[in-house]
């Protein structure tokens, strides 16, 4: 691990202040991680733990205001995320482990980076680490061609197939959250749509943040009275993996038609994947088997699978269709 | 059962390969004397010779050259050690650690809390397992909530209240759930059984549900390569219904 000068900042000011040079540490569960690895080398951290952004506040309007140091665990389970925002802390704690999650903050989840293996072997495969263009631009892309299985089939270009790792995220793409950030030039808010970047021929750039802006809460809209939301994960073993498919719902029927839809995908995007194609096709239409398949297969049309995971076609189509039941029983 | 944990354990141990000399050691070490003995060798001060000694007099060479991938990955705390001698380079840190304060002089920034604790303070019942927050054996609290002491810079925890499987419980007055290991055999190896533990406490704290199910989902940060799972979720679930 290369060194790194240490700080701690106890103010959002002396955060922003002292974040420039450097990336901001609060769980660890991502950069720490990298850091051994030598994927991630910061010449410095700021230590934002003591940061007073750990609550959870109701808004004005009906809504919850997350603030940045929340941890995964306290998040999934707050009364009111439980009662209003269930696909939220269903996600949550479908994810990694307890100790992690106990560890991990809202903000941190937001930056999560992909699991993809090449990304993560910055020593092994040919001289110089396998070719990632998201760690080394410019170097290509070994997971192409190479073992993919694991890889996104949406939103993937000819630079960067790497998945997006969180399921937090999926819920909050279905949820519509809106990401408070505050960095050297102030305050801003960003829609989560427009928070991750698709990789095109840039995968090194992952988010809209600029540097040293740092998040400081997450917003989640109130729901129309009688939503219900789901999520559901599809994985390899039964806890403690990384999703070859998700499926976040949140939904509201009336009259056996559906009145609300978000839809939203994990384990087959670059991004945390919401789906406006399958929304579409389910807006105003009848509670039905064939009604959910059609929008399914509006999610996954664009579609792009490569050697490994061409499965996670189908498999994501039928993880749609069983949240969206999940989500309207 | 007719014994209690403790005539338990004492039983189990006598039944397995223990030197003449053990039952000479002195009370307080507590974590040193489960380690297996080997016979006949005692040091001077009368300190049990353990496994952890025998290796580190092994000859660092020797045993690093076989795993110099992970020593290049994680950089050796004895050498920080060394560079702290007369340098003022690295952070002065207490850490409180099982209701003592540690002063740790010349820290370098990079040292994980589970190196910290095992390599500067020498609580060796915390194990290095994966080193990437993947299997669990690292696993101890901070402020009362379970961890992976592997994904932490020490740094980051001056003022936190640290507990280990040390400050859990000793032979003679062991943790509830410590006992409930031994009782059910929630082990092999024993090698991931510190952090087992550690996370069984801190999920009886926790706002999971009542069946095996969700005591399964709550240990999933814990992997045994033994397969001790059956046992490790009796165990706990007999402390859950006492509690």
């Amino acid at each position: 691990m290369q060194t790194f000068q240490f700080s701690k900042a106890d103010t959002i000011d002396r955060a922003v202040a002292q974040g420039g040079v450097g990336k901001f540490i609060a769980g660890g569960t991502t950069l720490v991680d990298l850091m051994k690895l030598d994927v991630e080398q910061p010449k410095a951290l700021v230590d934002i733990n003591a940061l007073p952004l750990a609550k959870i506040e109701a808004l004005p309007d009906g809504g919850l205001r997350v603030g940045a140091m929340v941890r995964n665990s306290d998040l999934a389970w707050h009364p009111e995320v439980q009662k209003s925002y269930a696909v939220l802390s269903e996600a949550i704690l479908s994810g990694a482990s307890p100790q992690l999650r106990n560890m991990a903050s809202t903000g941190g989840n937001l930056l999560q980076r992909t699991r993809c293996a090449y990304f993560r072997e910055p020593t092994a495969g040919t001289p110089g680490g396998y070719a990632c263009n998201k760690r080394t631009p410019g170097t290509g892309c070994a997971a192409l061609d190479g073992h993919n299985r694991t890889h996104a089939v949406l939103g993937v270009s000819a630079h960067c197939i790497a998945t997006h790792p969180s399921d937090m995220c999926v819920a909050m793409a279905a949820l519509e959250a809106v990401i408070h950030v505050e960095g050297p030039k102030g305050k801003r808010t960003i829609a989560f749509a427009d928070f991750h970047k698709l990789p095109g021929d840039t995968p090194q750039i992952e988010n809209a943040l600029e540097p040293g802006e740092l998040v400081t809460y997450v917003d989640l809209p109130k729901l129309p009275v009688g939503t219900k939301s789901a999520y559901l994960k599809l994985r390899d073993r039964a806890s403690y993996e990384f999703a070859l498919a998700s499926a976040a719902v949140a939904a509201k029927v009336e009259g056996g038609h559906i009145r609300f839809i978000r839809v939203a995908m994990g384990g087959v995007g670059t991004k945390p994947w919401r789906s406006h194609e399958a929304e579409a096709a389910l807006m105003g239409k009848a509670v039905d088997a064939a009604n959910f398949r059609r929008a399914a297969e509006a999610a996954l049309a664009g579609a792009k699978p490569r050697t490994e995971n061409a499965f996670k076609v189908e498999l994501a189509r039928r993880c749609v269709v069983r949240a969206l039941k999940m989500a309207t029983a | 059962m007719a014994d209690s944990p403790v005539s338990h354990i004492r039983r189990l141990r006598s039944e397995s390969v223990e030197p003449p000399n053990a039952g000479g050691l002195a009370p307080d070490q507590h974590t040193l004397d489960l380690e297996p003995l080997t016979p006949g060798k005692s040091e001077p001060n009368g300190k049990g010779f353990s496994r952890r000694s025998f290796l580190s007099g092994l000859g660092a060479a020797g045993v690093l050259a076989g795993a110099a991938p992970l020593a290049a990955a994680a950089p050796s705390v004895a050498a920080v050690l060394d560079e702290a001698d007369g340098s003022a380079t690295g952070a002065t840190l207490v850490l409180r650690v099982n209701g003592q304060d540690y002063t740790l002089r010349g820290l370098d920034p990079r040292a994980t809390l589970l190196d910290t604790l095992r390599e500067r303070i020498h609580l060796t019942g915390t194990k290095k397992g994966c080193d990437h927050g993947q299997c669990g054996a690292c696993t101890v609290h901070v402020n009362g909530r379970r961890v992976n002491s592997c994904l932490s810079f020490a740094v980051m925890h001056a003022g936190d209240e640290i507990t280990t499987i040390e400050g859990l419980g000793q032979p003679g007055n062991l943790h509830a759930m410590q006992a409930a290991f031994v009782e059910h055999d929630g082990y092999q190896c024993g090698y991931c059984t510190s952090g087992q533990i550690m996370s069984a406490v801190a999920l009886l704290k926790e706002p999971i549900g009542p069946t095996d199910e969700d005591v399964k989902h709550a240990m999933a940060g814990n992997i045994c390569r033994c397969g001790a799972y059956a046992n490790i979720v009796a165990a706990v679930k007999q402390v859950r219904a006492q509690a």
